[in-house]
């Protein structure tokens, strides 16, 4: 019986010193950590999507409190979230505008051409790597999904067409489709810039057409007829000047052979994507 | 009977027999290909940092001048295959799938087409690094497919050293006779090629392997090779891939290449046959790489044949000169069935990495559905780099890349041997060249930031 006591008690003792010693090393050993910290983190929609540049959400917190980061940076929370943010630690929000995921393609396949059949994995990267996928057109989207897969926030659907439409309501701007996109089709542009180049082909002249109907055939009216300084070509493709859009308007998509330069309000695709969601 | 009783061929462990389908082309003597009236020399034919093109649109080019500089080290000097004007650089369709810089050269129809001589052939009294550079300026590259340029091959780092040179005529590619063909008609150039290689590397032993599917080139090269060379041919067991340069080192020398390393860290530099047969011919003639032996071949083509190509004539002109295509023609590929890159454009140019065109019917071209993995792990036993391809075709699926790096993705040679043998039709070598991109590009990026 003496033996059983001596055992409970030695345990008895051993845990009671070193629940001693734990409480000691919790004090003495503590981190001193900024609870701001954890109180931002919390505020924070928690996606960890990395579109601030930052690894995740409590990292984000982190160069928020420490003053490296603005509020604002995080697309995902939006506006609202900024503000929570920034009253709470009293500091600005910081303005940066909501941006949206855009394709710069519209070469689905009623209007692009096929130069083969592709048979393989299904994804864009895998047909990308097999002589640049199966359409005519070298430049453009070839329709297998992979941005579709990489979203997490479901905001991006494939249309009948087989090009991507992105909700523009349910878009963070994150970036995964800007890299999951074999093509480097995608950019992240601001919501409110209307003007959008539906083409990232460097090839000039008509010849182009034969493979895609709303291709850009860097014809330059676009340049011409917008306000200076607007619109600028660079390897057969207009370029919009993004620190000019008060300056922007729908004159200049008006002589626009194919389409290629669009006018657009909050949603892309628009008039397709009904279609999509008939289906 | 003889090889029941005789010894067993050397070769690598692993591995599969597919059929070889070269009778088409294996008697074919290679026949020069005309002229076409335009050329298209994209200005990134190789592995590394594209050339920079140093000619000018309206220039007049002659046969052999120097039209594009190296870009770099790892880089190559681009060639005009014929006399003619620089008609345009501007992008055109690449067979790797992107619109590529190139330079278009039109022949110029009265020319003798005699080339200009830009290179001393004294090559005795020169240096190593004289030779490598003049190999780079030549626009030499791996002949045998993936285009790596040679010179990079023959630098052999400080503090490293190479003892053996093999020659890698093995061809293991179905279909192709390109590199065959080579052998049996060039062997003299061939054998120049190797006494300047071993000049530059100082190796003490040549070793020229060949698979006893080549019977014919086996014996003229045993009859043929130099008193003085330490050269000796090997007889190969018929295997794939054991064209790929760890497998046939494996299978010359019995070494194995490690992780991550290169042939040079087991001291031997490999090289293809058809690239150093090239080389002796510069140093022999002065002509710097401007055309290659390329096997028009496959159930699709109606002449196949063993052509000396231009460089830069488009696979249309090709397949023009061949007696066109078969109605029933459903792919082509540049390249042989197992590693060959399909085509989706006909106005693609020949490359110097182009050892041949397969043209399928769809009596070959067949679509399977895929099923899901039965764990047979067939793909196992022939991987030749023991890599357990059906647990990465798995993670592949779920596009858990990053757990592929612990299986060893990266070591993966892309031989296709895994997908060759799944009988669920899984396309696994296609998966994992999409996850060895896209951790590339990851790893680049973390580099970066």
């Amino acid at each position: 019986m003496s033996e059983a006591y001596l055992a409970v008690l030695f345990i008895g003792g051993l845990s009671i010193f070193l629940a001693g010693v734990l409480a000691f090393a919790n004090r003495k050993l503590a981190v001193q950590e900024d609870p701001r910290i954890d109180a931002v983190t919390d505020m924070l929609p928690n996606a960890n999507c990395g579109a601030c540049g930052k690894p995740g959400c409590r990292a984000f917190a982190e160069a928020v409190v420490h003053g490296e980061q603005q509020p604002s940076d995080c697309t995902v929370g939006g506006p609202e979230t900024a503000e929570i943010v920034a009253n709470y630690l009293g500091i600005d929000p910081g303005s940066s505008v909501r941006k949206v995921a855009r394709l710069m393609c519209a070469g689905g396949t009623d209007v692009a051409e096929q130069a083969a059949n592709y048979v393989g994995a299904e994804s864009c990267r895998a047909a990308a790597a097999v002589a640049g996928g199966p359409k005519e057109c070298t430049y453009g989207c070839l329709g297998l999904a992979d941005c579709e897969v990489a979203c997490t926030f479901d905001a991006i659907s494939m249309m009948p067409n087989a090009l991507p439409f992105v909700n523009a309501t349910k878009c963070t701007a994150c970036g995964d489709c800007v890299a999951a996109c074999p093509k480097g089709l995608f950019e992240l542009i601001p919501i409110n810039q209307h003007l959008l180049v539906q083409c990232k082909s460097q090839l000039a002249g008509d010849e182009i057409l034969e493979g895609c109907e709303v291709a850009c055939t860097a014809c330059s009216r676009c340049a011409a007829d917008a306000p200076e300084g607007l619109i600028e070509m660079k390897n057969n493709l207009p370029v919009i000047n993004s620190a000019l859009l008060h300056k922007e308007t729908e004159i200049a998509t008006l002589r626009c052979p194919t389409g290629a330069i669009t006018w657009l309000n909050e949603q892309q695709f628009a008039d397709k994507a009904k279609m999509a969601e008939s289906e | 009977m003889i090889k029941l009783f005789g010894k067993r061929l050397p070769t690598f462990s692993h591995g599969i027999h597919p059929g070889d389908f070269k009778d088409l082309t294996r008697h074919l003597p290679i026949e020069r290909m005309p002229f076409t009236d335009e050329l298209v020399l994209p200005l990134s034919q190789h592995l590394g940092a594209p050339s920079r093109a140093r000619v000018k649109v309206g220039d007049k080019v002659q046969r052999g001048q120097l039209i594009a500089e190296p870009g770099g080290f790892v880089s190559i000097g681009l060639h005009a295959p014929v006399t003619g004007t620089v008609t345009a650089i501007e992008p055109r369709h690449h067979p790797g799938g992107k619109m590529v810089e190139a330079i278009i050269i039109k022949t110029d129809p009265f020319s003798p087409q005699t080339f200009y001589n830009e290179h001393s052939m004294e090559w005795e009294s020169l240096s190593a690094r004289e030779l490598i550079s003049l190999i780079q300026h030549g626009g030499f590259v791996g002949l045998g497919g993936a285009a790596f340029p040679t010179h990079v091959k023959l630098s052999v780092p400080e503090g490293k050293h190479a003892q053996f040179l093999i020659v890698n005529g093995v061809e293991c590619e179905p279909y192709l006779t390109a590199d065959h063909r080579v052998m049996l008609e060039n062997y003299e150039d061939l054998f120049l090629g190797i006494r300047i290689l071993q000049h530059i590397l100082k190796v003490k032993q040549v070793y020229i392997g060949v698979e006893n599917n080549k019977e014919d080139a086996i014996e003229v090269l045993r009859k043929n090779v130099p008193g003085d060379m330490a050269c000796e041919v090997i007889a190969l067991e018929t295997k794939y891939p054991q064209g790929a340069e760890k497998m046939l080192i494996e299978a010359v020398l019995h070494r194995e290449v490690p992780s991550g390393r290169l042939p040079i860290d087991v001291e031997v530099v490999v090289n293809n046959s058809g690239t150093i047969t090239g080389i002796g011919q510069m140093f022999r003639f002065g002509q710097p790489l401007i055309e290659r032996v390329v096997t028009v071949t496959g159930p699709g083509i109606n002449r196949p044949a063993n052509l000396l190509v231009p460089i830069g004539t488009r696979l249309s002109d090709v397949l023009d000169y061949c007696g066109g295509l078969k109605d029933n023609t459903r792919q082509l590929l540049f390249g042989g069935p197992m590693m060959g890159t399909p085509q989706s454009h006909l106005d693609v140019p020949i490359m110097k990495g182009t050892s041949g065109i397969l043209c399928l019917t769809e009596n070959e071209v067949v679509v399977r559905e895929e099923y899901p993995c039965i764990r047979c792990l067939r793909c196992v036993d022939v991987c030749p780099v023991s890599l357990n391809p059906s647990r990465l075709g798995s993670l592949a699926k779920s596009r858990d890349y990053e757990q592929m790096l612990d299986f060893h993705v990266m070591d993966c040679v892309e031989c296709g041997s895994c997908s060759y043998v799944c009988p669920s039709n899984i396309p696994l070598v296609q998966r994992f060249r999409v996850a060895k991109g896209l951790l590339r590009e990851q790893q680049a990026r973390n580099k970066a930031s």
